[in-house]
């Protein structure tokens, strides 16, 4: 009851809906990057939603199934092929015991989800399956997958079945170019405003470095700081502060430079300036851009980031129906 | 006699040499085997190696060296025998 790696991809590991509640002992939320893509995919083989499944990131795994079972994928456009024959993304379908599953090139996205009916069967760690690299625990072994590792499979459910298929509205978007939306602060007012309305009108390019902690922005232009005399325990930089929680989505710019958005796997604290932060509903957007896509900042309000974080549910909403 | 593109697996930037100061890892007008490195992509810290699917000469590469890919991009023209 394994799926075997034959080849392990760039950056393959095992994540779930994440680990929400131990920020304060430093422990980050962890989890599928792209939860909404992640979730389709558990709902697409009959699995509960938040089960947990193989994330790909930028090149994608080669499978053996030891056994047969139902797989979707999500996520990147890398399309599934089952030995050598083309599978659909977006709708699950079956294997047999002995099939290797390898992946077309990400055409399009940077992470593709592989559900398997029953969900992959790693040991719970503080309440979820999901990898924490930087801490060496969860997921396979607290790592990214390596060739010859054998991923235990659950007990599928009875909804699993092949030929479920997410209807193409809802499928997630990957454009090369997008707007992340942002609310600033909490250090936002350390910026001149004039280097406030540069960072809103750059357009920044995706640094090759980004991965699930961080998604560094280049090529816009630098921050100019408002002038002040560093508080005791702040560095000598002016992106420098006395440390501070880093929340979930918030962008720091170590030497005024470069933007760093901090994604799941981030530090829970630091010593940089953050000048306002992703709202929740454009999260997974991040995690399907790769290097040198495109984006720009939108400033909004609090409302208007509940607004998108209501409209964001109910498309999953949307999601469940079609899927049920 | 047929030409040939190796497509670039992954995006990132790509280095036809191993090391700055190194020499690149395939010429223009040298021989290939199959599986023979041709240049690296750098992506997410890590360099992953791309590799001739098919032997030949090599008639040119498509991209400069620390230039910007995208997955599918085609890296270097092999002609086949």
């Amino acid at each position: 009851m394994t799926v075997e790696i034959v080849k392990p991809g760039l950056a393959t590991t095992i994540q779930d809906a994440g680990r929400p509640g131990y920020y304060n002992v430093g422990i980050p939320l962890s989890g599928a990057l792209d939860q909404y893509s992640f979730r389709c995919a558990n709902l697409l083989v009959g699995n509960d939603e938040n089960a947990a499944v193989i994330e790909c990131t930028l090149l994608a795994p080669e499978l053996l199934f030891n056994v047969a079972a139902i797989v979707a994928v999500t996520g990147a456009d890398a399309t599934p092929r089952v030995n050598g024959t083309t599978a659909p993304r977006n709708e699950s379908f079956a294997v047999q015991a002995g099939d290797k599953v390898t992946f077309d090139f990400m055409r399009l996205g940077a992470r593709a989800y592989v559900a398997v009916a029953g969900g992959i069967d790693v040991p719970v760690i503080l309440g979820s399956r999901s990898t924490y690299g930087l801490g060496a625990f969860g997921g396979f072994q607290g790592r990214k997958l390596a060739v010859g590792d054998k991923l235990p499979i659950g007990k599928p459910s009875a909804a699993a079945k092949a030929g479920r298929q997410l209807p193409a509205e809802l499928a997630m978007p990957l454009p090369k170019e997008t707007e992340l939306r942002v609310v600033p602060g909490l250090y936002f007012h350390r910026i001149t405003e004039a280097s406030a309305d540069n960072f809103f009108a750059d357009t920044w390019a995706v640094a090759p470095e980004a991965d699930r902690i961080g998604y560094r922005y280049k090529q816009g232009r630098p921050l100019q700081w408002r002038d002040r005399k560093q508080p005791f325990g702040a560095g000598s930089d002016p992106s420098n502060i006395v440390d501070a929680g880093y929340p979930y989505g918030s962008i720091q710019v170590p030497g005024g430079v470069e933007p760093i958005i901090l994604h799941r796997d981030a530090v829970s604290g630091g010593g940089y300036a953050m000048i306002g932060t992703i709202i929740s509903a454009d999260m997974d957007k991040i995690a399907q851009m790769q290097p040198n896509y495109k984006a720009r900042f939108v400033r909004v309000d609090m409302d208007a980031a509940l607004a998108a974080r209501a409209e964001y549910k109910a498309r999953l909403d949307r999601v469940r129906k079609a899927l049920a | 006699m047929a030409h040939h593109e190796v497509l670039s697996p992954l995006p990132g930037t790509f280095y036809r040499r191993p090391a700055p100061d190194a020499d690149v890892f395939a010429k223009e007008g040298a021989t290939v085997k199959a599986g023979d490195v041709i240049g690296l992509v750098e992506v997410m810290k890590q360099f992953s190696e791309v590799q001739a699917d098919v032997g030949g000469k090599v008639v040119r590469f498509l991209v400069e060296n620390e230039d910007a890919v995208e997955p599918g991009q085609p890296l270097v023209v092999i002609e086949t025998a």
